[in-house]
């Protein structure tokens, strides 16, 4: 799904095999020109995509996880999390902020899966819980990207009430009337998708992205049987009336703004 | 049952099988049978008194321990039940109505697992379907619309991870709950008696007080799924319950519960009907002390608010 490259200008595309160069898939929403395959993306990507050039302002960067458990699996979470963070240049599993879509000022989340797989911990959740609670304080509407497969195991219970955390400001922000908008890319599971990421106003995915609330792998060996081909992809909730609409990249910015001006 | 009982339950239900066979001719084995019992006594403090955390797990879903139906029965007089979420179906793997705990008239949501094996296939061994957390939301804004407080009953392995449970929003219906009863504004007082699985127990424990035996567990994730997917190895399920600190002793240190409910030497499941009269007493006492604070949505957010650990970085 994501890209790999032998000299940081040539990729191959893991979908087709086709050789591309860098500036043919930014130019096409990191999209292969080829298959149309959807490369796996960042932050600074989506931010790309969304926001007007040179209009984003981060929030609440100091705000870092902590290690409440003392965790360690094959490893130290604390040592997991150093590592990360230098691997990815990112603080945590969250980028927030304020920025503008077509002149319009917002409040913005985008989770990145490079972070720890986008799981949610505390500092994710207080990050975007702070993020919510400022939206609805100084009435910015809110777009969350979302790109996770979870609650984050190393944070045990604490994560899981980051889920009760997020939903209650996202209540608040709804007694405010200030309009949020999810966007769901591929992956959006566990505590993730069951809790801010299906709660938006208006729920955006992009095409084929998987999103659902077990992992495919867990559902087959709980029923004992193959998924269906197509199973939780954005195209089989839209089909089962989940989500709003599946909007491409290259569209994402004019339908997000076009949502906004619909609520304000 | 005797089967299923966990490994380190084993030596005592050999002691007791024994005594129970001498004590067929008492007054020939009575020294015999207080010596055993006296044995008996011993070994169950020595193991009861240091539990590991993965046999707190065992017990949590030890096959005799009282589950939710065991204990609506027990604690509340008057109990109607209502079906259905209005929508698609009724989920029998949460039981909801409307009861009474003595004088006090209350909404009653639990998970219910079921007992014999044909009762827990109906229950899906007490996993929801979306259309259990939307029969739970319907009947928690109707006690909202009449002022009546509502009770909780934690008791599930998790949401049910099925094609179904998919098609028809898991993680949608979750979510809405988790949003809706924060806004609630009455008491919610909830109380895990086995085991808190996940995304699946918050979604009817967004609560003012929340409780917990002292043998339940409260967990992101299953020790066994952890050990698979962090050890890479599901039989580390032990060592990654330790990890997952889901004991209630660990629970209440972290701020996360606010009580633990002592449970019978031994277990629930030695004495249903002394659980379920302490759990009653403490229930009672959690209604009034939410009651008399108000406020409800306001400081169920405040108390969740606060919840997890993050370090604030230079």
């Amino acid at each position: 799904m994501s890209l790999k490259s032998e000299n940081g200008l040539w990729f191959k595309c893991f979908s087709c095999n086709e050789i591309l160069y860098k500036n043919q898939i930014e130019e096409n929403f990191y999209i292969c020109p080829k298959c149309g395959n959807y490369f796996r993306i960042g932050w600074k990507e989506y931010l790309k995509i969304l926001a007007d050039e040179g209009t984003f302002r981060p929030l609440f960067e100091n705000i870092r996880s902590d290690d409440p458990l003392e965790f360690r699996d094959v490893k130290k979470y604390k040592k997991r999390l150093k590592e990360t963070q230098k691997k990815t240049s990112l603080t945590e599993a969250v980028k927030c902020g304020t920025c503008s879509v077509n002149l319009q000022r917002i409040a913005i989340g985008i989770l990145d899966f490079a972070f720890m797989g986008g799981s949610m911990g505390s500092a994710v959740g207080e990050r975007l819980t702070l993020l919510i609670e400022k939206a609805a304080n100084s009435k910015l509407p809110l777009v969350i990207v979302s790109a996770s497969g979870g609650a984050r195991m190393h944070e045990g219970i604490y994560s899981l009430m980051q889920m009760a955390k997020t939903a209650g400001a996202l209540a608040l922000l709804a007694k405010k009337r200030v309009p949020y908008i999810s966007i769901l890319t591929n992956p959006t599971t566990g505590g993730v998708s069951a809790s801010f990421a299906f709660l938006g106003d208006v729920i955006i995915s992009e095409p084929r992205a998987l999103i659902g609330f077990a992992g495919p792998r867990v559902i087959e060996q709980t029923i004992r049987q193959k998924l269906p081909e197509g199973f939780q992809r954005a195209e089989f909730l839209l089909e089962k009336g989940q989500i709003d609409m599946i909007v491409t990249r290259r569209n994402l910015k004019d339908v997000v703004s076009r949502v906004l001006k619909i609520f304000l | 049952m005797e089967k299923l009982s966990p490994e380190f339950e084993k030596p005592l239900l050999k002691l007791e099988k024994r005594i129970k066979t001498l004590e067929l001719e008492p007054e020939k084995n009575r020294k015999q049978i207080v010596a055993l019992k006296e044995k008996l006594r011993k070994i169950r403090k020595k193991i009861f008194t240091r539990l590991t955390p993965y046999q707190r797990v065992q017990l949590a879903r030890h096959p005799l321990r009282p589950i939710y139906s065991d204990y609506l029965k027990l604690i509340f007089s008057d109990f109607t039940e209502f079906h259905g979420d209005r929508y698609f179906a009724d989920d029998e793997a949460v039981i909801c109505g409307f009861g009474k705990i003595d004088e006090i008239k209350c909404a009653v949501i639990g998970q219910e697992k079921g007992k014999t094996t044909s009762e827990k296939l109906r229950r899906n061994f007490g996993m929801s379907h979306p259309e259990g957390y939307r029969k739970a939301l319907r009947i928690m804004k109707l006690a909202e619309k009449f002022r009546i407080p509502v009770i909780t009953f934690v008791d599930t392995p998790g949401a049910y991870p099925g094609i179904g449970a998919e098609e028809r929003g898991q993680a949608a219906a979750i979510a809405n709950n988790l949003r809706e009863m924060m806004t609630l504004e009455v008491p919610i007082v909830t109380s895990v008696i086995g085991e808190g699985g996940s995304g699946g127990a918050l979604a009817i424990a967004v609560s003012n007080y929340i409780m917990m035996l002292a043998n339940a567990i409260y967990s992101v994730i299953s020790p066994e799924g952890c050990a698979s997917i962090l050890f890479r190895d599901a039989s580390r399920a032990s060592e990654a319950a330790a990890a997952l600190k889901l004991t209630s002793y660990d629970l209440l240190r972290l701020g996360v519960i606010d009580e633990i409910v002592s449970e019978p030497f031994g277990g629930a499941h030695l004495a249903p009907k002394r659980q379920a009269e302490i759990l009653k007493k403490n229930i009672k006492k959690a209604i009034a002390e939410v009651e008399e604070k108000g406020n409800y949505s306001r400081n169920r957010y405040e108390k969740f608010r606060k919840m997890g650990k993050i370090k604030i970085a230079k």
